[in-house]
């Protein structure tokens, strides 16, 4: 169809070696200078400034523990007050999961999958420019806020009617609703982009089964996304529709109900936990697999375990609501619902396991926070068990029991993966490795005072300490529980602290890593490190499940694709087979400037509802300029 | 023989907790519902424990024990793939196995928790920002009567409590007697429960609501029947007249001064709904709903200045003189 | 790593159309969640209809006869909207131009519609539960019928131009094929909007 183009343009069969790299480096590079990097669309650039963004969040996030951990180191403490300290503990479950956890998981596939399939960069690059623009918005929006005294103090799970306008009068739950808004819209777009990515761009040859199970696992992760967070955003909508132009959802007296929010809620916020949490066993299955020095085992249980999972998550939102009076036997059921799900992660710990026990390990840091992850995660899952149970959790919800178990889940689930993950993946994102000593370090700390942090808080919880306390008064007995607890987190702090500075230190004294320094086998190893604007040379055809293992001295690859515009090849849905040479959007301005455009609707809808109006306009130009081809060789071909 | 397993696990995970046995807590149970709850949990966390351990345990040997060559990471040995395939399927089932025992158990003791027994004697809380409305109700009104944030039982006999809220969601928790149930804003849930032996059994708001949610505590007096039919047969009078001068000062100053546009007492002018019934006041045990036991001195502390010991409750600093302060703390210790 | 050529994708074309096509699967991606949005408006409208033992609240049904005649509309807009798609896969560029032109026109007519649906709802977003999530779903379908005609317009406007180059008869398609999607979220939001509250 276009074979008149054909005949002129330069393809990458008619170059070699440094000549071709140079070519396509400068076709593929984000432009310098500051507009430049505005205009960035690379997934690497936009994956890194995503990743660092998360962490900062995290280091904030993490900054408000110590401060609740302060104040709850003794009885009756004055450090906080009651006002503030409801501020800090929403805005900690706020940020650690809309602004860290999400988002962070999210980063790496951005940076990650695209390598990983082979291709050259992301499906949709400037939604996913946007995407980057509108989480850094949101949560610029929901931290300012906070810094102005306008920080939301009605939980991360804004129960009505407490966030209604009748009993919290101030913007502080519109803060929190919009910011919802900011980060599921960016959480959306990058979802969206994952899937066509693994979908579409494949490399040649990576059929289903050849699928790096970290993909995968973004894979299923991105339809949960999909899935679950569009109950949050109708949720938010109407929460912030009732504050603002007197809507009665959740108005008992108008036939609306405060139980509606919680299923919307926590039909989201269930899955939720899986979008978490299944991103980190794909970085677990990854690392298990280089430092085993085998293939996991199981691949196929492991990936119909993902499946398994995310189905389920889907069928067990109603354990949170175990003591709101719901019909005994259908709480009975969500028990066994809830309780299923120890069957898929069941099977991939045993899959873990059995690699482990087949393996040689080597006993590198990220292998060290594998280890971990067991250890921690299991115990997680395991009170999760117990939650889960109707009379159990009508002692336990809502006290620090829970508080213990799904910081368990959480952090042992999904934050020890990660730290594993950053010492794996390093050497990939910035040429140099991390010190190990210090990894060594980080590990300890980290497995040592996250235990003391939290494992306290089980007995807490038992012996009555409910959650969302500021206080507690000196004679409930839990001082020297809650002390010892403060006490790991300061630990357990001292060891990111510890992070930071290797990952400071080691990007300008780190020692070189070279392509692929711990003889891993998928894709992403195949391209120098930093990988360079193009990703790879040629596109890589794909022959095994482990292809830099099955032959580390060749790589096969396809030719024909275009070096003077940017060109993905798009491959089919099962066999990936090569279908047609797409275009590659070019970098753009327009993406930031639609993401201004939408945040000044999204924050002048808390105050107005006129600003749907007036802040209608703006986006829609913004968009027309971010579609409207600009008569390059991309846009016209 | 498993009854004194029981035991020794009982013992053994209450053993550092002696200290607070009785208050407020799951472990120390003095009902028939906690007692079943703990037996459920005591069972889930001994299975807990030995999946756990197996798990860190075969762990440690897969890293430990020795192995094989080193090959090529591809060399697999092929009957190793398949006999741990079977291994891991076999594991997978024994967890399914597991939980849906696990289920059955849970199911078999949420249906005694939430047993209902007719003749329980009904009681209707009303949740507050942030205290406690207690409604004794009986099919005569005389005999029907209103306090706050401490809750008289019988011993031995079933106790129904109707859960409402007048604001925001609350969570009634008295963990020593059973778990938790919200009273949520436009629904009526209830509770049962039976306590076992006197006591004062501790509770408190276990939903996220609000400012004061920290102290927003209840106490269950659980007597022993004819000592709960004494105390009904007394609270269900009006509040006695003062008959010193300084009482009736403060009888007087009570409603002067405010206090009565939000408390009711019953038998005299002061009739507010807003906040505590404060008829028999003086015979409770706490001020603040459970922020500070009540003696003259923390009373008069409470009054003198609410927002100090509780910052944002919705009971304001009365400008009053320390004589007059006086004058309302006799009056209302009085009120017994 | 020393690279071996095994194949040659030079011969492949340089777009595609369905599932062929990135930007289709990325409709497809963006329709499923906003499939899932509208599920989960119907979860809460079904929810409070459960919830109350008089519904509609305090308001009568909603006139039946704006949302119908949309239906109509809807259902006979996907004769030309099919027929503007099989040109843009011929490369018709005339046919494109005026298939656009008259979907631009229907989307207008639908829009100004469901304006009077809007005033023949019976209630107001404030006047109860029932009021809101009426508006609420009313008013989600209404923001994707917008979206689409603004997709479609610009697409017609840049039809007419120096832009109209191949690659766009592919946009030209995956607009077709969303706005099925708006056609087919109408349906079932039609009955539960206007049938439901006549159980």
């Amino acid at each position: 169809m276009t074979v008149l183009a054909d005949e002129r343009e330069l393809r990458d069969d008619a170059l070699n070696g440094l000549e071709l790299a140079t070519r396509l480096e400068r076709l593929w590079r984000t432009p310098s200078g500051l507009l430049g990097a505005l205009m960035s669309v690379d997934h690497k650039v936009i994956g890194r400034r995503y990743i660092v963004t998360a962490f900062a969040f995290l280091l904030l996030g993490g900054a408000l523990a110590i401060l609740m951990r302060i104040q709850l180191a003794g009885p009756e403490q004055t450090f906080l007050s009651p006002d503030k300290y409801n501020q800090i503990f929403t805005m900690h479950g706020s940020t650690m999961m809309f602004l860290f956890a999400v988002p962070v998981m999210e980063a790496f596939a951005v940076y990650l999958v695209p390598l990983m399939v082979g291709t050259r960069n992301i499906a949709f690059p400037r939604l996913n420019a946007f995407s980057y623009w509108m989480f850094l918005f949101g949560g610029c929006f929901l931290w300012i806020s906070f810094l102005l005294n306008v920080g939301p103090d009605v939980g991360w799970f804004a129960y009505v009617p407490l966030s209604s306008l009748q009993y919290t009068p101030t913007k502080r739950p519109d803060v929190w609703a919009q910011m919802i808004t900011f980060t599921e819209v960016a959480a959306l777009a990058v979802s969206v982009e994952i899937v066509v990515t693994v979908f579409k761009l494949r490399a040649p040859g990576m059929t289903l089964d050849r699928i790096p199970l970290f993909v995968w696992a973004m894979l299923v992760t991105s339809f949960l996304v999909m899935f679950a967070m569009p109950s949050i955003m109708v949720a938010s909508t109407s929460l912030i529709l009732d504050r603002l132009v007197n809507t009665r959802f959740y108005d008992p007296s108008s036939g609306g109900h405060p139980l509606l929010w919680q299923h919307l809620f926590w039909f989201f916020g269930h899955p939720e936990v899986y979008i978490i949490f299944i991103p980190g066993t794909g970085m677990v299955s990854m690392i298990l697999g280089t430092f085993a020095r085998r293939p996991v085992i199981g691949y196929p249980v492991v990936i119909l375990s993902l499946i398994a999972t995310g189905f389920l998550s889907f069928g067990l939102w109603v354990h949170h609501m175990f003591v709101t009076g719901l019909p005994q036997l259908g709480a009975g059921l969500f028990t066994a619902s809830s309780m299923l799900i120890a069957v898929p992660s069941g099977l991939q710990i045993f899959c873990w396991l059995a690699t482990l026990w087949d393996g040689r390990p080597v006993y590198r840091t990220p292998l060290l926070f594998v280890i971990g992850f067991i250890v921690v995660f299991v115990l997680g899952g395991l009170s999760g068990v117990m939650v889960a149970s109707v009379p159990i959790d009508t002692q336990v919800h809502d006290t620090y029991f829970v508080v213990a178990h799904f910081h368990y889940v959480l952090i042992g689930g999904a934050v020890f993966p990660l730290i594993g993950a950053v010492y794996y993946w390093f050497p990939k994102i910035t040429g140099r490795m991390l010190s190990e000593t210090l990894g060594r370090w980080n590990f300890w700390l980290a497995l040592i005072g996250f235990n003391v942090a939290f494992f306290p808080m089980h007995i807490l919880g038992l012996i009555g300490m409910p959650r969302r306390v500021y206080t507690y008064t000196a004679d409930m007995d839990w001082a020297h529980l809650n002390l010892v607890s403060s006490g790991g987190a300061v630990v357990f702090a001292i060891s990111f602290a510890i992070l930071l500075a290797n990952v400071i230190y080691s990007l300008r004294r780190g020692a070189l890593a070279g392509d692929n320094p711990w003889d891993a086998s998928t894709l992403e190893w195949a391209t120098s490190s930093p990988p360079p604007p193009q990703n790879f040379d040629r596109i890589p055809v794909v022959k095994h499940r482990d292809p830099l293992w099955f032959d580390n001295e060749s790589l096969p690859v396809v030719a024909g694709l275009s070096i003077e515009r940017r060109e993905v090849l798009l491959t089919s849905l099962a066999e990936a087979e090569p279908q047609t040479r797409e275009a590659s959007p070019e970098p753009s301005v327009w993406p930031l400037i639609t993401a201004i455009a939408t945040t000044i609707f999204f924050v002048g809808s808390i105050f107005t509802p006129w600003a749907v109006l007036w802040g209608t306009p703006p986006m829609a130009v913004a968009l027309i300029g971010w579609f409207w081809p600009s008569g390059s060789r991309e846009d016209e071909e | 023989m498993p009854v004194r397993i029981r035991t020794a696990l009982v013992t053994l995970v209450t053993l550092p907790l002696a200290a607070c046995e009785g208050r407020q807590s799951a472990l120390a149970p003095q009902g028939l519902q906690s007692d079943q709850i703990l037996r459920t949990l005591l069972l889930f966390l001994a299975v807990a424990a030995v999946v756990w351990t197996a798990v860190v345990i075969a762990l440690g040997i897969g890293l430990l024990r020795r192995k094989r060559m080193p090959e090529r990471p591809l060399a697999l040995h092929q009957d190793f793939e398949k006999a741990t395939g079977r291994v891991v399927f076999a594991l997978g089932f024994a967890t399914l196995v597991i939980v849906l025992g696990l289920s059955i158990v849970s199911y078999a003791g949420q249906r005694t928790v939430f047993a209902k027994d007719d003749n329980a004697l009904t009681l209707k809380i009303i949740g507050h920002q942030w205290w406690w409305e207690v409604r004794y109700e009986d099919d005569s009104p005389d005999r029907s009567f209103v306090t706050a944030n401490e809750i008289r039982i019988p011993t031995g006999k079933a106790v129904k409590v109707e859960l409402e809220s007048a604001d925001v969601i609350h969570s009634f928790w008295v963990p020593s007697l059973t778990g938790k149930m919200d009273l949520i804003t436009g629904q009526k849930n209830e509770l049962q429960f039976t306590a076992r032996n006197a006591g004062v059994y501790r509770g408190q708001c276990a939903e996220f609501c609000g400012l004061q949610h920290a102290h927003m505590a209840v106490a269950v007096l659980a007597l022993s029947p004819d000592e709960f039919g004494r105390w009904r047969d007394h609270e269900n009078q009006s509040a006695s007249s003062p008959t010193d001068v300084l009482g009736k000062q403060g009888e007087q100053l009570f409603r002067a001064r405010g206090c009565a546009l939000c408390h009711n007492i019953r038998g005299t002018l002061a009739g507010g709904q807003l906040g505590p019934d404060l008829t028999h006041v003086g015979s409770r045990t706490t001020v603040a709903a459970g922020t500070l036991p009540l003696t003259p001195a923390t009373l008069g502390a409470w009054i003198a200045d609410p927002q100090h010991i509780k910052p944002g409750n919705y009971m304001p600093r009365m400008p009053l003189q320390s004589g007059e302060l006086i004058a309302i703390l006799h009056y209302l210790e009085q009120l017994k | 790593m020393r690279q071996t050529i095994v194949r040659n994708v030079g011969a492949l074309p340089t777009y595609g159309y369905g599932p062929r096509s990135g930007p289709w699967w990325g409709a497809m991606g963006f329709m499923a969640l906003e499939g899932m949005g509208f599920a989960i408006a119907i979860g809460a409208y079904l929810y409070l209809y459960a919830v109350n033992s008089d519904w509609p609240i305090g308001a009568a049904p909603p006139d039946l006869w704006p949302g119908t005649v949309e239906v109509a509309i809807y259902l006979l807009s996907i004769i030309p909207n099919e027929m503007t798609n099989r040109a843009a896969k011929r490369q018709d560029l005339a046919k494109v131009r005026t298939g656009l032109i008259v979907m631009s026109l229907i989307g207008i007519v639908l829009l100004v519609f469901r304006g009077i649906e809007f005033a023949h709802l019976n209630t107001r977003w404030d006047n109860s539960a029932y009021g809101s999530v009426v508006w609420l779903i009313l008013g989600l379908h209404t923001t994707h019928l917008a979206t689409d005609l603004g997709d479609t317009v610009v697409l017609t406007v840049l039809m007419f131009t120096a832009h109209a180059k191949p690659r766009r008869f592919s946009d030209v398609t995956d607009n077709a094929f969303y706005w099925n999607f708006v056609v087919l979220a109408w349906l079932p939001l039609y009955v539960l909007l206007d049938w439901v509250p006549r159980l």
